[in-house]
């Protein structure tokens, strides 16, 4: 038996966020007493597979036919459900993404599996198989047993601490895996992929700078654009910042927009409503620069100052210039 | 066109999380209920496809009779007629069995509902719900529109977007832009009176997951404030003592 991860590609490399889910799939599979295998769809350079054994995978399935090239949650679920058959795995674990989850629930109804998403922290393995998960957006845990014979869960950034250190230099196994894909799973066609490739991903960045509507305006963006530079971060911001559109769609960070778990959020200028906290919750550290010291933002923050963003952001600048 | 749009019935945004019970129920003393964010997102995108092409617009909620009002605010924002189907929905997977039998019955076009629900919020119902119909799902869809039978959607993917064109039918996973929230009117919240409310029972089926607990996170230690005087000693705590940098 084995447990199966599916990691995603991003450019031919495994993405960060998948690296972190095959080290927690590994962990599962210790538990459980089986190895780990990983499958891999798109195009990626055989080298660059091989690194899912640093993380203490033996094998890797690279599905990497022409037709896979589109993220396609149907044709992918297909080829999860027909590696996992392969493979005899009873868990089967994904990155929490919007490819994640659909590849998940397509999978579950195909396999009758059990299926848990926003995973966040190892399952407790004993007489059951129990998962805890975040739920209300981050509001509370919910501890859910999966009671199926196979069970899906859809792992969220930073369930398990990932120790860069201890990563081996073991090579996994590369297999190419064919798939049977039914014409069915081919019926859209894509006729536009845009994709900001030269920017740093919102859900993958260690570091988000973003802004509210503090800020004051499209034209004052660059002291934080600076900010982040000097960081090496991402760049965010608040809904009426995107609905203003002072600030492109994709950075819109929230409830009803992307939900971010970096390292450290870095919040300029946003008061800090709920709906806002509710999509940056994951963070590991977060620090609050808000003139009002009322703002609720400071609650939920590590650390904060009181201050103008416009004054303080310039300095900030000049000091994480000189960091190494 | 005939349209389905599956509603959740979900905490305000605002409402404040505690449990009862032991730790196993949701406390809803004080809570205020509403439509799913997103769901309203797909009910708005619904309406104005049925005024567009005409046709009919069911809206569906698998849950209990505290959800009616919230049925009756989607049926005065537009939807014709409302199916409940009178069940406590907690695991995703009985959700999905439960709207694919509803839409196995009616061959729905289109099969809209938000991009997740924000209570036990997951994503995942609409591609269960497409692969137990058989059909492709799409999610998170920002744009959509309908010539003939060609569908063009455009969907969010990571640090992009991609433009499809699909045949109907389909089920999509709707969030904004898609289109503005609607408010009802008072003719809307007139005629919803009187529009079909029909509440059905269940499939029996074994929920494949058992919810056992809940839990609060835990508390959040005091932040630590720095004098704006001295703003660049954030980036060495940030360093050294956060670790983070
Ligand atoms: C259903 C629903 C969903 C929502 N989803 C989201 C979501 O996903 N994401 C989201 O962000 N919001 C969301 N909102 C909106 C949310 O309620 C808030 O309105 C929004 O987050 C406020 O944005 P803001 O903090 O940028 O602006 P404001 O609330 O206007 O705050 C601006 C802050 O900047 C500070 N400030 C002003 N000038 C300066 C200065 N010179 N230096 C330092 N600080 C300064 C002020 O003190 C203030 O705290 C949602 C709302 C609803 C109802
Ligand atoms: N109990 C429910 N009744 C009807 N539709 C639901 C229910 N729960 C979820 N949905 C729909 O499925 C979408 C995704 O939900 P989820 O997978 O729970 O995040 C929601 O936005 C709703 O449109």
């Amino acid at each position: 038996m084995s447990v199966l991860i599916y990691a995603e590609l991003d450019n031919g490399s495994i993405k960060k966020t998948s690296l972190e889910t095959i080290a927690y799939g590994v962990k599962v599979a210790a538990a459980t007493g089986d190895h780990a295998v990983v499958l891999a769809i798109g195009s990626a350079e055989k080298r660059e597979l091989e690194k899912a054994g640093h993380y203490g995978a033996s094998k890797v399935l690279h599905a990497s036919e022409e037709k896979l090239k589109h993220e396609n949650s149907l044709a992918y679920a297909d080829t999860l459900v027909q590696a996992a058959q392969q493979e005899g795995s009873k868990v089967i674990i994904l990155s929490k993404s919007g490819l994640g989850d659909a590849v998940a629930a397509r999978a579950a109804a195909k396999m009758k599996a059990g299926i848990v998403s926003g995973v966040t922290a190892l399952p407790e393995i004993g007489e059951t198989f129990k998962v805890t998960r975040s739920i209300f957006t981050g509001k509370a845990f919910a501890v859910t047993e999966i009671k199926s014979d196979i069970k899906i869960l859809v792992v969220r950034k930073n369930a398990i601490e990932l120790d860069e250190s201890s990563v081996a230099t073991v090579q996994a196994v590369v297999e190419q895996f064919a798939p049977k894909l039914a014409d069915e799973a081919f019926k859209a066609t894509v006729v536009n992929v845009e994709k900001a490739s030269s920017e740093l991903s919102l859900t993958e960045a260690a570091v988000i700078v973003s802004g509210g509507r503090g800020m004051k305006g499209p034209e004052h963006w660059q002291p934080l654009i600076d900010f982040a530079k000097a960081l090496g971060a991402a760049t965010g911001c608040s809904k009426p910042v995107s609905d203003l559109d002072w600030r492109p769609h994709h950075e819109h960070i929230g409830q009803t927009g992307i939900k971010v778990a970096p390292n450290l959020y870095i919040a300029c200028g946003i008061s800090g409503a709920i709906q806002h906290l509710a999509g940056v919750n994951g963070s590991k550290c977060i620090v609050v620069i808000n003139k009002d010291p009322e703002a609720p933002f400071f609650k939920a923050a590590d650390y904060g100052i009181v201050g103008d963003v416009f004054e303080i952001l310039p300095r900030l600048t000049e000091a994480a210039k000189t960091l190494k | 066109m005939k349209i389905l749009v599956c509603i959740s019935n979900v905490p305000d945004t605002t409402a404040k999380i505690t449990f009862t019970d032991n730790e196993t129920k949701l406390n809803k003393n004080g809570v205020q209920f509403i439509i799913g964010p997103y769901d309203d997102y797909a009910l708005a995108r619904g309406v104005e496809l049925k005024e567009q092409f005409g046709g009919s617009l069911t809206v569906l909620h698998v849950g209990e009779a505290d959800a009616d009002p919230q049925i009756r605010k989607a049926l005065a924002i537009g939807a014709d007629d409302a199916i409940r189907i009178n069940a406590e929905s907690l695991d995703s997977y009985y959700t999905a069995v439960q709207i694919a039998e509803v839409a196995k019955q009616n061959s729905y076009d289109l099969i809209l509902m938000g991009r997740e629900s924000i209570d036990y919020n997951s994503g995942v119902v609409h591609g269960l719900v497409g692969e137990m119909l058989d059909i492709p799902s799409y999610s998170p869809v920002m744009k959509l529109d309908i010539e003939g039978s060609e569908v063009t959607i455009t969907r969010e993917i990571d640090g992009g977007k991609e433009i499809l064109k699909a045949p109907l039918p389909l089920v999509l996973g709707c969030q904004e832009p898609i289109a503005e929230w609607k408010i009802p009117n008072m003719r809307g919240i007139m005629t919803a009176r009187t529009k079909p409310l029909n509440v059905v029972e269940p499939v029996s089926m074994e929920a494949l997951t058992a919810p056992e607990k809940y839990a609060l996170p835990a508390p959040k230690g005091a932040c630590k404030m720095i004098p704006a005087s001295e703003a660049e000693t954030l980036i060495r705590l940030l360093q050294t003592e956060a670790k983070v940098l």
